[in-house]
């Protein structure tokens, strides 16, 4: 297997992307002197593995289907926003909206995210080791938030079906957001995400709290307006 | 004895307690909640009727109706796009969700469209194959809610509308009530079935116009530049959204007015939040000439387009196309007086059936119910809507030619008067019989 070297401090983030896009010869991809810059390895559709050395802008590996996509520095807002598929892992923190509407794959995240981890998401699983900002969650659909470290305030507003596990603390939990009983089923799912983090046996799925939806705002109702 | 009785007064009922804002504090203090109804604002308001063409004359030659052609075509997505769209007439067909419309809606939208040569767009909740099927050029809606949204879809659309807001309610979101939200529609929205579904009203992974230029340029680089970008946002203060969305890098806005249509918001949103469109072309297009980006940034306007007379107003004072909604429903078969009997059953009349939302259209269009959706021959409404269209175009075609225009675009300002003071200020031309622009000049 070959890798296809491409260095950004020769080449635009254009010619990578279009090249990401058209090249299905090469399966591992090495980004170089990415220094922040934005939609690096964005509307990936295939297989293959890319690792970026370095500091990566706003939504790195946007959109992403089937791809791994490796980021040795921290991201920028949105990482991985609305992924399909594929895996996306980043050694340092990343900032606001990590994976935000992601519909599937796995977003893994070595240090912090930032406020509005998994806004909206809509199937992904997203596991923090570090800690994640306020507003994360927010109106999650489904999928899976796992963070080994603490939440910010406001935890799963106005939450669907997504779950959440939280080994530390957690500051607030927002409208509709409530903390449920970790049964043995819900282990079970944790260790699977674990797992696929890399993480199995490294952390007990004991440690962790579980939070969803208390489903009480599915149907409007007035006396329920005091929670918006 | 006589027969004299004093006179007694006419019972008089008040002018600002009027018979519906009676019956909406009846209704607001039985139910404890605000009503909630699709549609626009119902509310009359300075609009391009207020406006007159003045026609040829000794000084302007008129075209011949019927012998001289009058270009109707519309390029959208130049400025940026590899793949640019080219429209056959200037009037397009307005965001509309499948959820919000029934699929045999979307079908006859796509239908009606495509047979005149012009695109559709998709809405809140993705794109159906159906949609794209029986439509030969598509617009795909990028919302907050991102429901349905997909890197498949997004490079099978001709285009793509960022949408920053709508003229019915800017600055809000969506509500899809639970009767609408069907297994299917569920499934495409990645929610429970028959849950209240609401749509955010900011995007979750952007914020402001710096943001917006950096998620624009990600959405080319998955598309890898081919599809022209549109930028919609709801008419309220169109100079500098215009102006941030040519710095944001928008080959084309879409600006709406206050009388476009919503699947659902908010009665008090629909009818106090937002401009006129008369009030929004001329300060959005001040921002294009301002910035040297007329005509080569696009600009399509909605809101309360009903006939061509309306288009080619709203071209006149400087848009390169319009979208409809509303009246493109009204083309399938929405309230239409021959369902008078089944409007009634509702509670209302044909005419003015606003509650979309509740999924309930006996026309068979605003809804998710299959035995009221199979009431719609997407064919046959697609025709209705296609010969709508086609009047449309000879309507504004028409005017054109009356002007001396060899292309609609060809219309301009001064071809325009004002027969209100309020229209003279907003549309910036002059009162009809006078020099006079208001706010403008030494007046």
């Amino acid at each position: 297997m070959t890798t296809r070297i491409v260095d950004l401090a020769a080449s635009s983030v254009r010619e990578l992307n279009q090249a990401l896009h058209t090249d299905k010869g090469h399966m591992h991809w090495q980004v170089l002197n990415p220094a922040g810059r934005h939609s690096i390895a964005a509307g990936l559709d295939a297989p293959a593995t890319v690792e970026i050395d370095g500091h990566v802008g706003y939504y790195c590996a946007g959109m992403n289907k089937h791809a791994s996509v490796i980021v040795r520095g921290n991201a920028g807002v949105g990482l991985a926003e609305n992924m399909m598929s594929g895996r996306v892992h980043v050694t340092g923190d990343a900032s606001q909206a990590a994976g935000a509407t992601a519909h599937g794959g796995l977003l893994l995240v070595d240090g912090n995210a930032s406020a509005r981890c998994g806004i909206s998401m809509k199937g992904v699983d997203i596991v923090v080791k570090g800690s994640i900002g306020h507003m994360s969650a927010f109106m999650a659909q489904a999928g899976t938030l796992t963070v080994l470290g603490d939440a910010g305030e406001s935890l799963g507003d106005s939450i669907y079906e997504a779950k959440l596990f939280v080994r530390g603390s957690v500051a607030s939990l927002g409208a509709d957001c409530v903390e449920k009983d970790m049964r043995d089923e819900h282990k079970a799912l944790l260790f699977g995400k674990l797992t696929a983090a890399g993480l199995a046996g490294a952390v007990d799925v004991g440690d962790f709290r579980r939070y969803g939806s208390a489903r009480t705002l599915y149907h409007f109702h007035v006396d329920n307006v005091g929670a918006y | 004895m006589s027969d004299y009785h004093n006179p007694v007064t006419t019972p008089r009922k008040s002018a600002t307690f009027d018979d519906y804002a009676l019956s909406e504090i009846r209704r607001a203090a039985a139910t404890g909640i605000y009503d909630i109804r699709g549609g626009g604002t119902k509310r009359k308001l300075p609009h391009l009727d207020d406006l007159l063409f003045l026609g040829a004359s000794i000084s302007r030659y008129p075209l011949e109706g019927y012998r001289e052609k009058c270009g109707t075509n519309v390029v959208l997505g130049s400025r940026f796009a590899r793949k640019p769209i080219e429209l056959k007439i200037p009037v397009t067909i307005a965001g509309m969700s499948f959820g919000s419309l029934s699929a045999q809606a979307k079908e006859a939208l796509g239908r009606g469209a495509s047979a005149m040569g012009t695109s559709t767009t998709t809405g809140d909740g993705g794109m159906t194959p159906e949609e794209r099927g029986h439509s030969s050029i598509l617009v795909y809606q990028y919302l907050p809610s991102r429901y349905g949204m997909n890197p498949d879809d997004l490079r099978k659309a001709d285009a793509i509308e960022v949408v920053v807001g709508q003229g019915a309610k800017p600055g809000g979101g969506g509500m899809l009530l639970g009767q609408k939200i069907s297994k299917r529609v569920a499934g495409m929205r990645c929610l429970p079935e028959g849950i209240d579904q609401r749509s955010a009203c900011r995007h979750p992974d952007w914020t402001g116009p710096d943001d917006l230029e950096i998620k624009i340029e990600e959405l080319r680089e998955i598309t890898d530049w081919e599809k022209p970008i549109y930028v919609k946002v709801g008419a309220a203060r169109p100079y500098y959204d215009t102006a941030l969305a040519v710095k944001s890098g928008a080959d084309v806005i879409v600006l709406d007015g206050m009388q476009g249509g919503t699947a659902a918001t908010q009665e008090v949103f629909i009818e106090h939040v937002g401009i006129p469109l008369l009030s929004a072309i001329r300060p959005a297009v001040q921002a294009l000439q301002d910035l040297g980006m007329h005509r080569k940034v696009q600009l399509i306007v909605s809101g309360g387009i009903r006939n061509g007379a309306d288009v080619a107003k709203c071209l006149a004072l400087g848009a390169d196309a319009v979208s409809i909604g509303t009246a493109a429903l009204v083309a399938l078969g929405d309230n239409d007086p021959a369902r008078e009997a089944q409007y009634q059953a509702l509670g209302t009349t044909a005419g003015a059936y606003d509650d979309w939302h509740e999924g309930r259209d006996p026309a068979g269009i605003t809804t998710q119910d299959p035995a009221l959706a199979a009431r719609l021959d997407p064919e046959l409404a697609g025709r209705r809507l296609a010969n709508y269209l086609a009047v449309m175009t000879l309507e504004a075609q028409t005017i054109a030619r009356a002007c001396g225009k060899s292309h609609v675009h060809n219309l301009e300002p001064e071809d325009l008067v004002a027969l209100t003071v309020e229209a003279a200020a907003m549309a910036r031309v002059p009162l009809a019989g006078t020099d006079w622009i208001p706010g403008r000049g030494n007046y």
